[in-house]
């Protein structure tokens, strides 16, 4: 059986809101929502699971520390000890402080770095990547939300539109895809 | 709703003021029996400034918070805003605590706690002249010190009455004319905070290490006081939702008091590692005796203070999960603040007995006896407003906080 997307368009985030709040506790099922900027408190409203961006973070962060620390040991350590202001470069932990303000640099870069690809990858936008969402104005002033029949088994797609029309939806869209 | 202190709580503030006392009590006696208490006054004199310090810093920081929530027009705090106020009206306990310690050591010529206060090291020919001292003291003679000192306290105490009237004016009249005047007058006590509390941390805690000096230790002892008061913030706060008061307040508030532990933690320790690197780096002799002296003295508790007021909070409350759980915050809270009691506690101590500073029952007996005051006097001031605002204009708001 093909399975048939609803979109449904509304020109305001909290009239969107009361809409999805509206149809979850009919016991619809909201797949997702498309804004040109982040809904606050949409997320639990559809289910949205909290972000585990934060322990990629602390895992990039963890890479850099290690890779900083690492990276300078063999370098100014090991390698090639340099006498920079007479400070002691025996051992690492000698001159640790020297080598503090770089591990936190690089730490805070492989962060910062590691979250941005990592959110571009999983929201599926990294440069060049065809665009998912259903109509270019949800990049401008619309917001779209989309609604799967594979998700709503119990109702029909007439039933779901006659719900959507009660909500204030400005427009509304169907499409087959298999 | 109006708070009431249980029994249990008024016990215990009660307990460790007695304890506290019997301490001090018995460490005064061992001291004197000690190198025929020759260090009597300076021990004394010098935990005294400890703990007025400390504590008063606690409500100083709270005063700060306010004045900072005002100037930028915060939304979310309004429901714990009458806690952050019963924090502040430890001010003038703190202020005359303050006061009398300073005129105590001032009347002692210093008591060995500011060398400079005595004429021993500033008249010329005497047995200790001291050219560097004599050279400071233009800056540094006992008039002007008070003139500070008293300016000092006379603005926050000025503010805090003016903060603390408006309060409960907004309850009664509402409106918005009293969050404008909030408004302004907190951006114009952060505009005296700016400078004072750079100048007061000299005067008051650098001037012990007389010839020493750093740009950066103003902020350093601002940043220690205001994380000491984030964190009594968040434990009293949990403290009174436990007692099922402060129904407004939500996850998101403990949250978010929370996260102002955690990077006002990461704010001194940037402090504490800056002076510390930038010292150790150009390695110049009068820099590195302030470092010196801690380290010879006190390696364990000078890097062991370093680690609890840093890695605790770091590792423990980096997680969303643990800004939001009762139990971790207070347990962090808790070990923090001891460590933040021990910076302070190294800054005049180290600077002033050295190698012959050390915690005995005289240090742990004051600091039980004025923490004991300290919840007390918070815990009435609570009683003394109605916990939660009414009027304020991002009540509302705040109220429907969610993050």
């Amino acid at each position: 059986m093909a399975e048939r997307v609803i979109y449904a368009m509304y020109d305001d985030d909290d009239v969107l809101k009361d809409g999805a709040k509206k149809l979850v506790a009919k016991g619809i099922k909201v797949a997702e929502v498309f804004s040109p900027f982040a809904i606050h408190g949409i997320d639990p409203i559809i289910g949205v699971k909290n972000t585990r961006l934060g322990i990629m973070a602390f895992l990039y962060g963890i890479t850099g520390t290690m890779l900083a620390t690492v990276g300078m040991r063999y370098f100014m350590i090991h390698d090639w000890p340099m006498n920079i202001g007479g400070k002691p470069n025996f051992t690492y932990l000698d001159n640790i402080l020297a080598f503090i303000p770089v591990t936190f640099e690089f730490t805070v870069l492989c962060a910062a770095h590691g979250m941005a690809i990592t959110y571009l990858l999983r929201n599926k936008t990294l440069p060049g990547m065809p665009a998912t969402n259903p109509d270019p104005r949800t990049t401008d002033d619309r917001f779209v939300m989309e609604l799967r029949t594979s998700d709503n088994a119990g109702f029909t797609v007439e039933e779901i539109e006659s719900l959507l029309k009660s909500t204030g939806v400005v427009e509304i869209d169907q499409k087959e895809v298999k | 709703m109006e708070f009431k202190v249980t029994k249990k709580a008024n016990l215990l503030t009660i307990i460790l003021m007695v304890v506290g006392a019997v301490f001090t009590i018995t460490g005064i006696v061992v001291e004197m029996g000690h190198d025929e208490g020759h260090h009597l006054m300076q021990r004394i004199s010098g935990n005294l400034m400890v703990n007025s310090f400390f504590f008063f810093a606690i409500g100083l920081g709270a005063l700060f918070f306010l004045a900072l929530q005002y100037a930028t027009e915060t939304g979310w705090y309004a429901s714990v805003k009458r806690v952050i106020e019963a924090l502040t009206g430890y001010l003038p306990f703190g202020a005359a605590m303050l006061a009398a310690s300073l005129l105590l050591i001032t009347l002692m010529d210093g008591a060995h706690i500011y060398i400079w206060m005595d004429p021993e090291y500033t008249t010329e020919g005497s047995a200790h002249y001291d050219a560097i001292i004599d050279g400071k003291s233009a800056y540094l003679n006992k008039v002007f010190f008070w003139i500070r000192t008293v300016v000092y306290l006379a603005t926050y105490l000025i503010f805090w009455r003016g903060f603390k009237k408006r309060s409960m004016l907004e309850d009664e009249v509402g409106g918005t004319d009293i969050h404008f005047t909030n408004y302004k007058k907190g951006a114009l006590f952060l505009v005296f905070f700016a400078v004072f509390s750079s100048t007061s941390a000299w005067d008051w805690i650098m001037s012990v290490d007389v010839h020493w000096f750093s740009t950066l230790f103003g902020w350093y002892v601002f940043a220690g006081m205001w994380c000491s008061t984030m964190i009594v913030l968040v434990m009293l706060v949990l403290y009174l939702k436990k007692q099922g008061y402060l129904p407004n307040v939500n996850e998101s508030h403990i949250h978010d008091i929370g996260k102002w532990t955690f990077a006002t933690s990461f704010l001194w320790s940037y402090m504490w590692f800056s002076q510390f690197m930038l010292i150790w780096y150009a390695n110049i002799p009068e820099e590195t005796t302030y470092h010196l002296m801690r380290i010879e003295n006190f390696k364990f508790l000078y890097f062991g203070m370093f680690i609890i007021n840093f890695a605790f909070p770091m590792v423990l409350l980096m997680s969303r999960d643990a800004k939001r759980h009762a139990g971790i915050l207070t347990f962090v809270g808790l070990l923090v603040l001891a460590g933040h009691w021990m910076d302070v506690y190294l800054m005049f101590m180290a600077g002033s007995m050295g190698a012959t500073a050390y915690i005995g029952f005289m240090e742990l007996g004051m600091m039980l006896l004025v923490l004991g005051f300290f919840v007390r006097v918070i815990l009435t001031n609570l009683t003394k407003a109605p916990l939660t605002v009414k009027n304020h204009p991002f009540l509302d708001e705040s109220i429907h906080h969610d993050i």
